[in-house]
């Protein structure tokens, strides 16, 4: 990642940056979350948005994926305007970009082998076996081996993100997205995962854009992180930028990381008793906004 | 008052939206069916069977209970009620009637739509607030194609398929009772049966039955698609698809006799 590390990091390369945001603006209904947005990802970069909740990550997310469309502005993942893309540019563009969903998203129907297969399935004229192979092996970066069988309902937390990731890899995406990996694990777990997320750039030399409100591991993973507060972007800086920062605002965000301690330690004591845990966020669930995406 | 007045055109603008979104939906999985195997994106096979597996199989022991329930209880009211004007031999002729045109259609749609029309409705919800739809579109997949498309043919085979076997049942169950009462033979009561149906009484049914079906698959679609809010979510949009799945089967099914019977 020399390459990366060296420049000065609010420095953005325009040529051939694998995500273009320019002047986004997005709405639900009538009200404004986002303005303004301008972000830049350079190839084999690891980007984290980071920003309290409410600060519109999810929405960014949302728009970066062409799950929701922007009222103004555009969106470039690796050089394709996904707001202008046809359905059969955007369906190419599709194979080459993966996402793991903060819950893990994976279909409660399939068994974790068929769910890592079914962009295979869908993508490829590969026969089975070979799907197969493909799809273990991806079961053995996430370190997963031996689950192939198994049905999602059966997978604890951390299992349920790291079959997530195999999926959102298996067609061996250039650009991989992130929404909270550590949400809801234990500590040690979401370091596990953390691990995992730097071991698929090193590996697989892909860029890599995670939202988190996690700064321990924002600061863990990342080549520069983008600060979202109330829908507009406070600062891009690497690591050490915002450590030193001195905008108000971002020092709120940092002191904050006590309080955040004590929510994962009272999530993982209601994993650890079986309680269900509270019904997660409301944007969780997609809208009418959204883009029919095909 | 004024009010009252803005809910309602509020309620009205939603509902007209909501059969909009149906009718969009129908059109873009027949689209898919069409279209989808030109470009390597069909609706699968696999899928619609084990669909009508659930759908229509699954449903049989069921309907089979419901369909001869009817029957019977058509031909004890119509026997007793011809009855007081000593044209009992009528009878027949109006219960093969009554079954064919209304009564199976009928008790099969309301079925599927308790049975199937809730699952359907929780599945899709349930997948929606999951975020599985999502995945689906983010790794190039239709929804409609993957989700909706499959249910909803499954459905439109499955129901007449269903209606067609109550018809069956229902005739036979009022059979066991006509003949035990008017002493005549099954295939006496049979060669009536035969006598008093057309082909357009038969069409008019099992037409219908397909209309109840898409009509279940679509709202609990619509239902599942604008699903929020958590498992409590889930149970309310599970709820509001049952209900108006049935309501949508009495109004269409009234609007049905009448245009038919007025044309
Ligand atoms: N489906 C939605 N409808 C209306 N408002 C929403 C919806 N989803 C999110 N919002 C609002 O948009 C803002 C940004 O939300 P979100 O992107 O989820 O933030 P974050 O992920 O950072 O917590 C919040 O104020 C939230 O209330
Ligand atoms: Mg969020």
């Amino acid at each position: 990642m020399a390459a990366v590390a060296q420049e000065t990091p609010t420095q953005t390369r325009t040529d051939d940056a694998v995500v273009r945001i320019q002047g986004l603006q997005a709405h639900y209904g009538a009200r404004q979350v986002l303005h303004d947005i301008e972000l830049t990802v350079a190839p084999g970069e690891i980007m984290v948005i980071m920003g309290g909740s409410g600060s519109g990550k999810s929405t960014l997310l949302r728009h970066l994926v062409g799950l929701m469309r922007p009222t103004a502005g555009s969106v470039e993942l690796l050089g394709v305007d996904i707001t202008r893309a046809p359905a059969l540019e955007m369906q190419r563009l599709r194979r080459r970009i993966g996402v793991a969903f903060q819950g893990g998203a994976l279909f409660s129907s399939m068994n974790v082998l068929d769910n890592i297969m079914l962009p295979l399935r869908e993508h490829t004229q590969l026969d089975r076996q070979t799907m197969e192979i493909m799809a273990r092996l991806k079961l053995e970066v996430v370190n997963l081996a031996g689950a192939e069988d198994l049905m999602p309902a059966e997978l604890s937390g951390g299992m349920v993100k790291r079959a997530a990731v195999a999926r959102a890899i298996v067609m061996d995406p250039a650009l991989l997205f992130f929404d909270e990996p550590s949400a809801g694990l234990d500590p040690a777990v979401s370091s596990a995962l953390d691990d995992l997320i730097l071991k698929l750039r090193e590996a697989m030399n892909m860029s890599i854009v995670v939202v988190t409100h996690e700064l321990e591991s924002a600061f863990k993973i990342a080549d520069r992180i983008t600060v979202l507060d109330q829908g507009r972007i406070l600062t891009v800086d690497d690591v050490a930028g915002i450590r030193r920062s001195d905008n108000a605002r971002i020092q709120n965000l940092l002191n904050r990381r006590a309080e955040n301690a004590e929510v994962d330690a009272e999530t993982y004591l209601r994993r650890l008793t079986g309680e269900a845990a509270p019904a997660g966020d409301p944007q969780a669930a997609g809208t009418k906004q959204d883009a029919g995406a095909v | 008052m004024q009010r009252v007045a803005e809910g309602i055109g509020k309620g009205v603008l939603r509902g007209a939206e909501e059969v909009g979104f149906a009718g969009a939906l129908f059109l873009e999985a027949v689209l898919w069916a069409v279209l989808g195997p030109t470009r390597r994106q069909p609706v699968r096979l696999a899928a619609v069977v084990a669909q009508m597996m659930q759908i229509g199989v699954e449903a049989l022991p069921i309907a089979s209970v419901l369909a001869a329930t009817i029957g019977m209880m058509l031909a004890i009211q119509s026997l007793y009620s011809l009855g007081l004007f000593g044209a009992e031999s009528f009878a027949t002729v109006g219960i093969a009637l009554s079954v064919v045109r209304e009564f199976a259609p009928l008790i099969v749609g309301i079925l599927v739509a308790g049975r199937s029309g809730s699952a359907l409705a929780a599945r899709f919800s349930t997948m929606m607030i999951n975020q599985e739809v999502d995945a689906l579109r983010v790794i190039g997949i239709s929804p409609v194609r993957f989700l909706i498309a499959p249910a909803l043919f499954a459905m439109m085979i499955m129901v007449p398929c269903l209606t067609m076997w109550a018809n069956i049942v229902a005739l036979s169950a009022a059979g066991l009772f006509v003949t035990a009462q008017l002493d005549i033979s099954l295939a006496a009561y049979f060669a009536d049966v035969v006598a008093a149906l057309s082909v357009n009484d038969l069409a008019h049914g099992l037409g219908k039955s397909v209309l109840f079906a898409a009509l279940v698959a679509l709202v609990s679609a619509v239902n599942g698609a604008l699903a929020d809010g958590g498992a409590e979510g889930v149970g309310r949009r599970t709820t509001r698809a049952v209900v108006q799945s049935i309501a949508a089967i009495i109004m269409v099914d009234m609007i049905f006799a009448f245009v038919v019977t007025a044309g």
